[in-house]
């Protein structure tokens, strides 16, 4: 039983990193209309970002939470300002490769630089150890990264779907041109709500790190199950990719304790699965 | 008559100080040139009609008007400032406010945001009570989907949202399109209050039967160009000529 609550626990984790991630893509493909093949490298942008602090700076983990995001942020800022805007209007598919192109770029240059290894990244002292919840041992740090990552993607939801910013986020997905000629900045809109996903996943990056080491092609790893998320949950949906985040990594785990030979190839059956069924995914809405 | 002439027209109503001035105004949607020399003005505290066929162009001009239109050339002067080469919110931020033939509503919005959606460009608008107090319907269904509101209350919405900015001069592409007598009626009396509030109209009509009972002064757009224009007061001396632009 032990087992089946560990791989429980790891589930809920890759959960949290998924959902943070494909959430991230949720907003970008909503609202700039781009599959962000880049996603998984700004994720290790991310973790590459809180290693430097800490080794170079010695600024510490809770920094890095905060500053990451904005500096990769800041980075895909550019990337949207320089090369993504030119994509407007065109097929999806010069958005998947440019961005593509970009990830590979990006993994290059870092694993130029740092090889394919895993650098150290320690757990902060405050989230080191764990609990005995009588039925299961919790290491703290991984307890912490489902509970803000969840705090995280909440927040996130509220923001688009609750808030007046939102509110013109969700408009200017349906109509630009329109919500444009109401006063409303929607170039400099798009390029914040870039910088915005693309933070995302760099904040999911530094959670990573202390779990999965740094490494350049963590985010490489990870991008594809993402997208099958993504595709599972319904592309630009926002609680859809939250939802579809977590209960995927938790099946994820499941299958490792039931069946572990499946345990790498679930997602993908169930993404085969739903787009048999329902091919804008399960909260995805008809174009 | 000549177009110079149409341009220079002395309103019958408003202040008399031309809020918009449009010369030469050519428009493109891609190869498609669409608008050849647009000449006409708007005067402070007036409504003006673009009357037309369909595919006549005067959609396109209120577009090219408020910038959404890719290329364009000629010149637009907006209270004395040239707005060709402005984006559309720089020009929604100058006081010009636009309420498409579609009508745009949101679906993912509620009505309350829908509502709130255009910022305030500028003191002046109105407030909610007021719009309230127009439209009554909207009130009532601030919490539904802003899609699921009849064709008339979500024309009533699309002009209802563009009051609140402080805008003083608003573009309405034809608000009455495939409404009930009833609703096309409440319209007219919205239009002639906001006249009556001080908002300069530009109005975008094939129902010139409405357009007679709120407009001072007309023009007719056809193949991209105004090639008549007259007063309200001049309505029935022109009302054969009026027959044949429109086809009816």
């Amino acid at each position: 039983m032990q087992a089946l609550y560990a791989q429980l626990l790891v589930g809920l984790i890759n959960g949290s990193f998924y959902a943070l991630l494909s959430l991230g893509l949720a907003v970008i493909f909503g609202m700039l209309n781009i599959i962000n093949f880049a996603h998984g490298a700004l994720y290790m942008m991310g973790a590459f970002v809180a290693y430097f602090l800490l080794s170079l700076g010695g600024i510490n983990y809770w920094w890095a939470l905060l500053i990451a995001p904005i500096v990769v942020g800041v980075f895909g800022m550019i990337l949207e300002r320089t090369m993504l805007q030119w994509l407007t209007g065109l097929d999806h598919l010069y958005g998947l490769l440019l961005t593509f192109g970009i990830a590979l770029i990006v993994q290059g240059v870092f694993q130029n630089y740092f090889g394919s290894s895993g650098l150290p990244y320690a757990i902060p002292d405050q989230l080191k150890g764990g609990m005995n919840l009588g039925f299961m041992f919790l290491p703290i740090y991984r307890g912490w990264v489902v509970v803000f990552s969840l705090v995280v993607c909440i927040a996130t939801w509220f923001l688009i779907e609750k808030t007046r910013l939102g509110a013109n986020l969700r408009a200017a997905t349906e109509n630009p041109t329109l919500v444009r000629a109401f006063g409303i900045n929607v170039p400099r809109m798009i390029t914040l709500t870039y910088g915005l996903g693309v933070g995302l996943a760099a904040l999911a990056g530094v959670l990573s790190a202390p779990i999965n080491q740094v490494r350049p092609l963590m985010g490489a790893d990870l991008i594809i199950v993402v997208f099958a998320v993504v595709v599972i949950g319904g592309m630009g949906s926002i609680m859809g990719s939250i939802l579809t985040g977590f209960a995927l990594g938790v099946i994820e785990g499941l299958t490792k304790y039931f069946y572990p030979e499946a345990s790498n190839t679930v997602v993908f059956v169930l993404m085969v699965l739903v787009l048999l069924v329902k091919p804008t995914g399960l909260t995805g809405r008809a174009a | 008559m000549p177009e110079t002439a149409i341009a220079e027209a002395p309103a019958k109503a408003g202040t008399g100080e031309k809020i918009l001035q449009v010369r030469n105004l050519e428009a493109w949607y891609g190869e498609s040139h669409i608008l050849h020399g647009i000449n006409f003005d708007v005067n402070a505290g007036e409504v003006v009609t673009l009357l037309g066929r369909n595919g006549a162009g005067k959609t396109t001009t209120l577009k090219s008007i408020m910038g959404i239109i890719g290329k364009r050339t000629g010149s637009v002067q907006f209270n004395s400032q040239d707005i060709i080469r402005a984006t559309s919110d720089k020009i929604a931020r100058m006081g010009i406010a636009f309420c498409p033939e579609e009508r745009g509503i949101f679906s993912s919005l509620d009505v309350r945001e829908n509502l709130l959606l255009p910022p305030v460009v500028r003191a002046g608008g109105l407030p909610l009570e007021q719009i309230f107090d127009l439209f009554p319907n909207l009130k009532e269904r601030l919490n539904s989907q802003g899609t699921k509101l009849s064709g008339g209350e979500q024309q009533m919405l699309a002009i209802a949202r563009i009051l609140r900015t402080g805008a003083s001069f608003l573009m309405l592409d034809e608000p009455t399109e495939g409404l009930a007598p009833v609703i096309i009626q409440q319209i007219g009396h919205t239009i002639a209050r906001l006249k009556k509030e001080g908002f300069t109209i530009l109005l975008v009509e094939q129902n010139f039967r409405f357009a007679s009972t709120v407009a001072d002064r007309y023009y007719v757009v056809e193949h991209g160009k105004i090639i008549d224009g007259f007063s309200n007061s001049e309505l029935a001396a022109n009302m054969d000529k009026l027959h044949t632009y429109l086809g009816v």
